[in-house]
């Protein structure tokens, strides 16, 4: 039985790691996650799971626990934000690139300089490239029920990748929302035992990891690395169509929101989306197409079905809640962008970065730019495609 | 029973010939000696920091290591060994797992001493039952025998390179081993490749089968480094301990021990000499500066000597 429940999305997902029962976490603080590993370490203080918290003195050694314990046969996790996440990059490729399913929690935090603790998704952003399968919520429940989907997707003998289960700082780690919670039985066996083929503590059979791999084989082991995150598309929408079947509730690669008959749309991830529905259902009582679609699955990037359920939009603006410093667009947008070229009839395309450090962004926000891109749709004239808004424009 | 080397060595190798360390080089000795204390019949899982040793002994798709083996950067040799330490616990509780295994991580001055300090200090502080080995060459000799805060004092490293005004290093050689001692772990040990390797076998055992964190820090010569002939490795050995310039001491649980005492300290030139690294420090007019290696190798060792009263 399904129980109802309020908690924050640090403890929601706190509470799916205990349900998990995982072998290893290695974890270091970082504010807006910080409450993971504390809600962990109480269930490890009072004996209701099995997992060594190994406390470590850095993220950087946090994720070189969690890669050596994985490659050892167990079944290892972390939490981080932010700067935490920066310091254990090398070690975010150097996982991947082992073909080690490690689960992450990542609580979205503006990346320092100046030093920010409020939420936008530049960690993330940042580590896009690294190899990891990452995964977006737009609540506290979606943060849950991703955090449950994890293991089964990155320990498919297909894909072999780790996974970043993302949810947005303060915005819904720390809010309290209601919440279903599955038994912890159906979540035992719905994630099931890690049983890898090879590993450390084999006694069979020794194995080596992590070797000094020269030009003759590392290009051939990247492709594996890239057929992986291929062979990660199927398998996350298999694992979603069995999580409906114990919960009820259904996911994809991203959410279409009223996207039918939609003449204008809003392509974003995490949690904005409730305010981009929130404006999308009041247009909608005024008659105005418009829809939304949210992100779920940034990595790996739903290219071919993204641009079908945007077949037909006059004209599309994809939100960014990180800069990459690109003079051109930031992520998001570059890849919604090049995945609209090959639409016969592309639609028109800006790009509005937003929300940087915990800036707001609100209904009367999102009303203007479906405005403005009803007149794109009816002009043809997209002017200025990277924007930012919710800044001051004079000096501060 | 008695140590005797010639058993010792009847064991089958668990680090395969045919490894690309050089003629002469200290590391491979540091690996064999440690993994020779093993008890045949318990397994290994062993960490490599980046370092010459690693690209040496495991380039994919061949690898020298009979046990299992991780690698995974350079400065996280302690965290990757406790994880792997971690995960065996948990295994082992959950009775997926009823073999023992050691763990034993392998690092270089420059994955032990500097880049990799602090993880090292965290998994000794946390307590993980395992062995880190420092096979200290004092030089970065990897990337081409860059100065290490392990780099004694006058070396002429690449980057600490004798100049005109400069000449080499300009600081005295960090003492690890003392802050390793000063984490109160069950076990730290100094040692080096001496005669039969009794002292060697003997701390590397003892590192091995104490429980909880243990570290050995290993003088490991370089022969392109050091600049010495590969044959001459064990003289230098010799040489470094009997001039005090490494002594051979063990601290268990806070309680330190000098293992040897040399009949004749011999003077700190007899060491310099062999090694073409310190040869600009026996041109005329540059006296004072065996002067001062002396008198820094004088005053560590009575200061270890009060420690081992």
């Amino acid at each position: 039985m399904a129980r109802n429940d309020r908690m924050s999305g640090n403890e929601a997902v706190a509470y799916a790691m205990k349900q998990i029962n995982p072998d290893v976490m290695g974890a270091f603080p970082i504010t807006p996650s910080t409450e993971i590993p504390q809600y962990f370490s109480t269930y490890v203080a009072n004996g209701e799971v099995d997992t060594e918290f190994v406390a470590v003195e850095s993220e950087h050694s946090a994720m070189s626990t969690c890669m050596a314990a994985q490659a050892a046969g167990g079944r290892a996790i972390t939490a981080t934000s932010s700067a935490g996440m920066a310091l254990m990059w090398e070690m975010l490729y150097v996982t991947a690139s082992a073909r080690l399913p490690v689960t992450m929690a990542l609580v979205n935090r503006a990346l320092t300089g100046p030093i920010n603790i409020n939420n936008d998704h530049s960690d993330s952003m940042g580590a896009r490239d690294s190899g990891w399968i990452q995964l977006y919520a737009e609540t506290n429940q979606e943060a849950y029920d991703n955090f449950v989907q994890a293991m089964p997707i990155g320990e498919n003998k297909e894909v072999r990748l780790p996974v970043m289960v993302c949810q947005d700082g303060f915005i819904t780690s720390h809010a309290v929302e209601n919440i279903e919670l599955l038994d912890d039985e159906i979540v035992k066996n719905f994630v099931g035992e890690y049983e890898p083929e090879h590993y450390l503590l084999k006694k069979e059979n020794p194995l080596a990891v992590g070797p000094y791999d020269i030009s003759n084989y590392y290009m051939e082991h990247k492709k594996q690395q890239a057929e992986a995150m291929k062979n990660a598309k199927p398998v996350i929408l298999e694992v979603a169509r069995r999580f409906a079947e114990i919960s009820g509730r259904s996911y994809g690669f991203f959410e279409a929101f009223e996207m039918e008959d939609a003449e204008v749309a809003l392509v974003l991830i995490g949690s904005s989306a409730g305010t981009a529905k929130e404006t999308v259902k009041q247009l909608r009582k005024e008659g105005k197409k418009v829809g939304l679609v949210k992100i779920r699955v940034f990595r790996p990037f739903p290219m071919e079905e993204l641009a079908e359920t945007l077949n037909g939009v006059k004209a599309v603006a994809v939100m960014d809640k990180a800069e990459s410093f690109s003079a051109c667009g930031g992520p998001l947008f570059a890849e919604v962008r090049s995945a609209l070229y090959d639409l016969e009839n592309r639609p028109k395309t800006i790009n509005y970065v937003y929300g940087l450090g915990g800036r707001d962004i609100c209904v009367e926000d999102f009303a203007m730019i479906y405005d403005q891109l009803f007149e794109i749709g009816r002009t043809g004239d997209a002017g200025e495609v990277y924007r930012h808004i919710g800044q001051r424009e004079q000096e501060v | 029973m008695a140590y005797s080397l010639k058993q010792q060595v009847s064991k089958p190798e668990r680090f395969a010939g045919g490894h690309r360390l050089c003629a002469g080089c200290g590391a491979g000795l540091a690996v064999r000696g440690v993994l020779r204390a093993l008890k045949p019949e318990d397994k290994a899982v062993i960490t490599n920091a980046t370092s010459c040793l690693e690209v040496s002994s495991y380039l994919y798709p061949y690898t020298a290591w009979q046990d299992s083996y991780i690698h995974s950067a350079f400065e996280n040799a302690g965290a990757t060994a406790g994880g792997a330490e971690a995960a065996y616990r948990v295994l082992k509780k959950k009775g997926k797992i009823d073999e023992t295994f050691k763990f034993i991580a392998f690092g270089g001055d420059g994955g032990t001493y500097d880049i990799g300090l602090q993880s090292l200090s965290g998994a000794m502080e946390r307590g993980h039952d395992m062995v880190y080995v420092c096979y200290d060459n004092e030089a970065y000799m990897n990337t081409g025998i860059q100065r290490s805060s392990s780099t004694p004092r006058f070396t002429d490293a690449t980057t600490t390179p004798v100049g005109k005004v400069i000449p080499g290093k300009p600081q005295n050689k960090k003492d690890l081993t003392a802050i390793l001692a000063a984490h109160n772990i069950p076990y730290v040990a100094q040692t080096t490749f001496l005669g039969n390797f009794k002292d060697f076998h003997e701390k590397a055992e003892k590192a091995l089968y104490t429980e909880g964190p243990a570290f050995l820090n290993v003088m490991s010569p370089c022969p392109r480094g050091w600049r010495y002939e590969p044959e001459d490795l064990a003289e230098i050995c010799k040489l470094a301990v009997d001039t005090c310039v490494w002594p051979l001491f063990e601290v268990e649980y806070g309680v330190w021990k000098l293992n040897y005492e040399p009949k004749k300290k011999l003077p700190v030139e007899d060491y310099l000499k062999k090694q073409g690294r310190f040869r600009h420090m026996f041109k005329a007019g540059n006296e004072w500066m065996i002067e001062e290696a002396q008198q820094f190798i004088d005053e560590k060792w009575e200061s270890l000597l009060a420690r081992c009263k």
